[in-house]
């Protein structure tokens, strides 16, 4: 703080200076996006940036002639479901790692590791076969059941059950608990913290899914909103740009407020998961 | 709600040796401390007695019935850990309640013992607050709380007070120690702290390389102590422990150290080589003049009420000595250095010569 | 864009492998030991058999694929052993896409790491309100590959983009950005940076963060100036934050799918072409299963390759 102090008046305004630059930087697309969305498309074709005939026309066109609202609440459902999953089985898991005793553990835990280094990208053509030997192509289901479950979260929650006093498991000893109960109503509520971060990622890499989703849906009634916008996109409406803009701009805003208010869980979860 | 150890014995692994002839038996409603030096295996010992650790070899009873194959809550006893093990989650009334809930207590019953346990450790105010939000002190009391709700006679404590500063270390030991006469609970006790156990205990045990020193009430294990181990173990400061001889012509004379210091016993010295304990309370000091001295001082601290002196005989043995009020002496001043008649002879292995075996493991 | 560990992918955690289990540590509840396999059964079950089928079989399957010649459903016809893997390397399309990978992949990382420990750098001064600028800074962690396609397919757009638009104010030549093999690359690179760089952002500015003040306390008083201090004391006091984001976004290049589709499908003329897009197209527009099946693996071996030495290399750092 008396660093504070210390730092001149000139240079303090050259720091603003060059972080409101950056900002421009990092924001531009953000905002020429965000404005072009206000625009009457023949204002952007003309190329007319800078009109004046503001509103809300593209984002009524858009919840009104597209199925964004569809393809949103297809995210929303996938994105729930995955993160409800992921946090159940990698909590069950990491706590078979840490708190079970039992032949073949360290086997397991290398075959854990070892998936994390299989990207799934590599995996799409006997997985889609799988699914659609499975009948599952073109449902929730097929965009749900790979990811119920993954070895980074099982990592990620062991690190932080490792943390836990010994003396907890000993004292529910001693009181009687069972391996659910322990699991349940010390092991859960005392990572809570780690949950909650996991569950961020979980929800934000569900909702980020591109080329499985792509392969596996073909109709609105079941394709996530990044899918839906690729097809938007594709779609007649291409040179609707206000429109197209308004779709985004849709799309990112409750992202960003997830972020930012969920930002604290997301430092920490990463630097968990990276260096201490 | 006896406890009796027999011969019990723990191996970690081969090379890791803790306990060895571990023999013990606790009464009922007896306030047993465990002492030793760091790393002896009490918390080892009063884990296989809670049934956390398995048991090598050898037989706990818990009231007669052997429990060594018997899980932690089929043996109905408590503990209190070194670090509490509260549960951060919960309020302090819902840590109180866990264990109760868990052995599936009726509702009103969990509410009574729960109220009653706060109020007997004075948290009631507190109940609605989580752990991190009290002192270490009040931590402490949500943990004996705990103990305290628990309809179990035995209660068991790993150093429960060795997490909290000097005053409050001894404001508890008084609430511990009454709690445990009021309840009547079996409390068996881990510290490594002398005073501790001198102050609360029915009992000690005394544990030291991998085997029961001594049990035996806090009088008897300092009066009476059965080898150098126990007896340098408690009181500050250490017992004094030199060479002596039994002197050549008068099998009744005692010499300690070099011809330092001549004692007439009222019976014969017990071996021709021994070594003698003297408390340092026992030991008188004069100023003499260098042809009368035996010793010069070295050093002395003055503690308010007494002083220790602390001199090295012309033997070249240092001792210890505690002095009412306050004595100056200068350093190297010559002084004369003499025994009471408070004397414990320790053969050459560091027994106690003249022990009776009642004396020696009495519990 | 949130990198996704949380899909299989390769973001692993530290774990240090001397952390033994509780159970083995404590010998607490050794009673339930013996029925701890039936535990452990239902316990790891359920991700057991999802990992099985869904990371491990198709691992397997692919291998197993990839020594064939397959049929337009994908049955295996006639083993050929690893000709499918000679051919790859020997087609100069394909090493083609590598090297087009290969330097998109580099790009991104050295960029996005570039700017990601300036916008750290500036963010972690002590000015009042930094933590807005901090914020803002990070607001790319919320937006999607499709989000991000769609802003930056308008400011590329040749007619009627925002670039267009400034280079004619300026009367500069205009650049047909998506369609100009030259440039497409940039485009993507420019794209796939800014969609990087809050995550980056984030976990540089948490690494500074946590470099003890007294630190640069004892160095400003030896008159080193803000420059010196990043260079001898940040940047060295976070290289093992560095290797880890590098690692991540070197890897997640690698795996790219989402903006080469919605921007360029691969092309100019290939231009844009990388190693999973080709898998893609090879398998679900040509049928050429097998083939896609190679490169698959190729893309597993590349990408293990990476995840190990970032095992390795945390191993060692968090061990000491
Ligand atoms: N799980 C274990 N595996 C192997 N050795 C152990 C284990 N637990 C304890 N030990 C060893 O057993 C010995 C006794 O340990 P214990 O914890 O019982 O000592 P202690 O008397 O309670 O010491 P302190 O006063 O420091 O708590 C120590 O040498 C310790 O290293
Ligand atoms: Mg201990």
């Amino acid at each position: 703080m008396e660093m504070v102090a210390k730092q001149k008046l000139p240079q303090k305004i050259l720091n603003y200076v060059l972080l409101i630059i950056l900002t421009a930087v990092v924001l531009g697309p953000f905002l020429i996006g965000l404005w072009t969305s206000l625009l009457p498309t023949m204002d952007i074709a003309k190329g007319n940036f800078l009109s004046l005939h503001i509103s809300l026309t593209n984002y009524v066109d858009a919840f009104q002639k597209t199925p964004i609202l569809q393809y949103l609440g297809n995210s929303l459902w996938i994105s729930t479901l995955t993160t409800i999953a992921q946090l159940i089985f990698c909590s069950m898991s990491a706590y078979a790692f840490v708190f079970l005793r039992f032949r073949g553990r360290k086997v397991l835990f290398i075959l854990f590791l070892a998936t994390m280094m299989l990207p799934f990208e590599a995996e799409i053509i006997p997985n889609f076969m799988t699914v659609k030997a499975m009948g599952l192509l073109n449902t929730y289901s097929a965009m749900i059941v790979p990811f119920l479950t993954s070895a980074f979260g099982t990592f990620m929650l062991r690190q932080s059950f490792l943390q836990m006093p010994d003396e907890l498991k000993e004292a529910a000893d001693i009181e009687g608990l069972g391996h659910f109960q322990f699991y349940w109503k010390i092991v859960m509520p005392y990572n809570r913290i780690s949950l909650i971060t996991l569950g961020a990622y979980g929800f934000l890499g569900a909702w980020n899914q591109y080329l499985w989703p792509m392969l596996t849906t073909f109709s609105n009634a079941f394709r996530p909103v990044q899918n839906g916008l690729r097809q938007l996109q594709s779609e007649e409406t291409f040179n609707d740009w206000g429109m197209i803009q308004a779709t985004a701009a849709i799309v990112v805003i409750p992202t960003l407020i997830v972020l930012f208010v969920g930002q604290h869980y997301f430092k920490s979860g990463m630097n968990e998961g990276a260096v201490k | 709600m006896s406890i009796s150890l027999r011969n019990v014995r723990k191996d970690y692994d081969q090379q890791t040796k803790v306990l060895e002839k571990v023999s013990a038996e606790v009464q009922t409603g007896e306030f047993f401390v465990i002492v030793g030096p760091s790393g002896c295996g009490k918390s080892t010992l009063l884990r296989m007695i809670a049934g956390l650790t398995p048991i090598t070899d050898g037989e706990v009873r818990i009231n007669d019935r052997v429990v060594n194959e018997l899980p932690p809550k089929a043996r109905k006893l408590t503990m209190v850990f070194q670090n509490y093990a509260l549960y951060p989650f919960l309020s302090v009334w819902d840590n109180v309640a866990f264990g109760l809930k868990a052995r599936k207590l009726s509702q009103s019953d969990v509410q009574n013992r729960v109220n009653n346990a706060l109020k007997m450790v004075n948290l009631t105010d507190f109940k609605n607050r989580k752990p991190r939000e009290l002192s270490g002190g009040q931590r402490q009391r949500v943990a004996l709380a705990r103990a305290v709700a628990s309809d179990a006679d035995i209660c068991l404590m790993d150093e429960p007070l060795s997490n909290l500063d000097a005053q409050l270390r001894i404001r508890m030991r008084q609430e511990i120690y009454n709690l445990q006469r009021k309840l009547g609970l079996t409390l068996i006790y881990v510290t490594h702290d002398q005073v501790e156990a001198m102050t609360m205990a029915d009992h000690i045990m005394v544990l030291n390389d991998q085997h029961v020193q001594q049990i035996g009430t806090p009088a008897e294990i300092y009066q009476h102590p059965a080898n150098e181990f126990v007896a340098q173990f408690f009181g500050t400061p250490q017992i004094n422990i030199l060479p002596a001889k039994r002197s050549a012509e008068n099998s009744h004379l005692l010499t300690v150290g070099s011809n330092d210091m001549q004692v007439a016993l009222n019976e014969e010295v017990p071996a021709d080589q021994l070594r003698i304990g003297v408390r340092p309370d026992e030991l008188t000091i004069s100023r003499a003049d260098s042809v009368d001295s035996n010793a010069v001082v070295k050093n002395t601290e003055f503690l308010g009420n007494e002083t220790i002196v602390y001199a090295t005989l012309n033997s070249g043995d240092n001792v210890r000595a505690v002095l009412p009020g306050q004595v100056n002496f200068r350093g190297y001043e010559p002084i004369k250095v003499q025994v009471g008649s408070h004397l414990l002879f320790f053969n050459n292995d560091g027994e106690r010569i003249g022990l009776t075996k009642e004396e020696a493991v009495h519990a | 864009m949130l990198k996704s560990p949380a899909t299989h992918s390769s973001t692993a955690p530290v774990t240090s492998d001397k952390a033994k289990s509780k159970a083995e540590r404590s010998e607490s509840g050794f009673w339930l030991n013996a029925k701890d396999k039936y535990y452990a059964w239902i316990f790891l079950g359920p991700s057991l058999l999802i990992l099985g089928v869904f990371i491990f079989y198709p691992m397997f399957r692919t291998l197993y694929l990839s020594l064939f010649l397959t049929n337009t459903v994908g049955k295996p016809t006639v083993f050929v052993g690893l000709s499918n893997y000679i051919n790859l390397l020997t087609s100069a399309d394909y090493l083609s896409s590598l090297g087009v990978t290969m330097v998109y992949v580099l790009a991104v990382t050295v960029i996005t790491i570039a700017l990601g420990l300036i916008l750290a750098n500036y963010a972690s001064k002590q000015l009042a309100g930094i933590g807005i600028f901090r914020t803002l800074f990070s607001a790319t962690m919320g937006v999607s590959v499709s989000v991000a396609a769609i802003f930056w397919l308008f400011i590329f757009n040749p007619s009627t983009g925002f670039l267009a638009l400034v280079s004619n104010w300026l009367h500069l030549p205009q650049i047909n950005w998506l369609t100009d093999p030259g440039w497409a690359m940039l485009a993507v690179i420019i794209t796939t940076v800014w969609m990087n760089l809050g995550f980056t952002f984030l976990i540089l500015l948490g690494a500074m963060q946590s470099v003890p003040t007294t630190l640069y306390e004892a160095a400003s008083i030896e008159g080193a100036t803000p420059r010196y201090q990043l260079f001898h004391i940040t940047i060295p006091m976070i290289s093992p934050t560095l290797f880890f984001v590098s690692i991540i976004t070197l890897i997640e290049g690698f795996k790219s799918f989402g903006l080469i589709d919605l921007m360029t499908k691969g092309g100019p003329t290939n231009a844009t072409n990388m190693l999973v897009y080709r898998i893609y197209k090879d398998a679900f527009y040509s049928g050429n299963y097998a083939q896609a099946s190679a490169e698959s693996l190729i893309l597993t071996v590349i990408i293990a390759i990476f995840t190990l030495i970032q095992f390795k290399v945390l191993e060692k750092r968090v061990n000491y």
